[in-house]
């Protein structure tokens, strides 16, 4: 008990002091997250999408695949980056390995996934109440999706928020591939494991109350975002 | 020439068939349909009446025979539909006429007096800024008609348009598609219920068990319908 109010007065101590280490951990882990989950929106929306609109053969092998690689391992994809990326394996001339880069990668793949089958159920339910609608008025294809995606757009800011509130709390791949190295791809989540195995107490929990009110203030966001278009356009 | 009086139609339908799976929906449906009238397309629930209405629009694929239509001086058809339910898009009521406008063949510097003149043919110019999804049953069908009506098709298709409302509502969406026909569009509507056949039908195209057992002008149909399918239907219509 005692290491626990100990701990959270330092904690606190470290918050309010706006420590710079705490402060660059803090900012490292929003960048490497905001770039990944920018990489996998660029990528898994346009798939969730047509996959969500498009007929062709190997359709429901492809929702099976993408909601299944939802789950995916992050220590395995980690793993998987990590020999891509090493000396001896096939993109180890990039010298990525332990830097923010191989961070981002292995987050990217974590939350694509995350994104394309959020997305394909919130176009594919859209499509089911406008095909009609859309049809009758003879868009083409192209103006269907374009349709589809700026009529869901607040549905989908939801799905983005998730991917976020995922590759920020994510720690396997990131340790992995990243190295936790001090100053350079230390990031909150591997901080406060090392930091938890090391015995210093405080600097981890200061960390983990942090990620815990950016988790909820993304998932506030993700709501409010929510009921507010559900408010506006119904 | 005599022949050359005789109008040709807007539409003609021939040995139309369409099957879901092995069962028949619609079969054997030959007709034609000429421009500027309103023809109700009546028949009990299930008897194919929305089917036949989606393969003459092209929203499903026609399993056999052929629908071809004649338009009036070379360019294509244009054609709208108002369904059942009425599917507004996430967007203001102007916005949802402003988009069918946008994906028509009007050029884009009428679209925004278009939209008003619709929606105030529709009496909805005080709901134009209003988020669609949030309108009343009535209103939202009211704004399906204006968004049809925007882009002056040659034929509008109306599918039980007004089977979920009330009765007020109903006269106003009545109303709305008498003056979108005395703008030159064909109307041609299903209904179940006789006495809105009765309100707005030139003619009627009875429709049972997948087939059109008669197309017969409205006056002389409610007087004495000659299939017996359509006598049937007439006599189980409760008062």
């Amino acid at each position: 008990m005692d290491t626990l109010t100990g701990s959270i007065a330092a904690a606190l101590q470290l918050m309010l002091g706006a420590d710079p280490m705490l402060l660059g951990i803090i900012g490292l882990s929003l960048r490497v997250s905001l770039v990944a989950v920018l990489i996998a929106t660029v990528i898994g929306a346009p798939i969730g999408a047509a996959v969500a609109v498009g007929r062709f053969r190997g359709r429901r092998a492809a929702i099976v695949t993408m909601n299944g690689l939802m789950g995916l391992p992050p220590v395995v994809v980690g793993l998987l980056v990590y020999l891509l990326l090493s000396r001896a394996g096939p993109l180890g001339s990039l010298g990525l390995l332990f830097t923010p880069g191989a961070m981002i990668i292995a987050q990217a793949i974590l939350i694509t996934p995350i994104i394309a089958a959020l997305t394909r159920q919130i176009v594919e339910d859209a499509w089911s109440e406008y095909r009609e609608l859309l049809v009758s008025l003879r868009a083409t294809p192209w103006q269907a999706a374009r349709t589809l995606l700026w009529d869901t757009r607040y549905a989908l800011s939801t799905v983005v928020l998730a991917g976020l509130g995922r590759a920020m709390a994510e720690v396997g791949a990131v340790m992995i591939v990243g190295g936790n190295i001090d100053g350079v791809t230390r990031v909150m989540t591997t901080t406060i494991a090392l930091e938890t195995s090391k015995g210093d107490l405080p600097l981890a929990l200061a960390l983990g109350l942090i990620l815990i009110l950016v988790v909820m203030l993304l998932n506030a966001a993700a709501f409010a975002t929510r009921e507010w278009a559900v408010r506006k356009y119904g | 020439m005599a022949d050359a009086i005789i109008a040709t139609p807007l539409l003609r339908v021939d040995n139309l068939g369409y099957a879901s799976g092995a069962t028949r929906i619609i079969g054997g449906v030959s007709f034609a349909l000429n421009a500027g009238s309103r023809t109700v397309v009546l028949g009990a629930n299930g008897a194919g009446k929305s089917v036949l209405m989606r393969l003459l629009h092209g929203l499903l694929p026609l399993a056999s025979g052929r629908v071809e239509w004649f338009a009036p001086n070379g360019r294509p058809v244009v054609q709208a539909m108002v369904f059942q339910r009425a599917v507004m898009l996430r967007r203001s009521a102007l916005a949802n006429v402003l988009y069918a406008l946008t994906l028509s063949h009007i050029p884009p510097t009428d679209h925004g007096a278009r939209a008003f003149e619709a929606l105030r043919r529709a009496g909805l110019e005080e709901l134009a800024e209003r988020p669609a999804r949030v309108l009343s049953g009535g209103e939202q069908q009211r704004l399906a008609l204006a968004r049809a009506w925007a882009i002056r098709p040659d034929v509008l298709f109306l599918d039980e348009p007004t089977a979920s409302l009330d009765p007020a509502a109903t006269r106003d969406v009545e109303t709305a598609i008498l003056g979108i026909e005395q703008d030159g569009t064909k109307i041609v509507m299903t209904t179940h219920n006789l006495g809105q056949a009765r309100r707005l039908a030139d003619e009627i195209l009875f429709v049972d068990e997948g087939t059109v057992t008669e197309h017969t002008p409205a006056a002389e149909f409610f007087r004495q319908p000659r299939s017996p399918e359509a006598a049937q239907f007439m006599e189980g219509e409760l008062p």
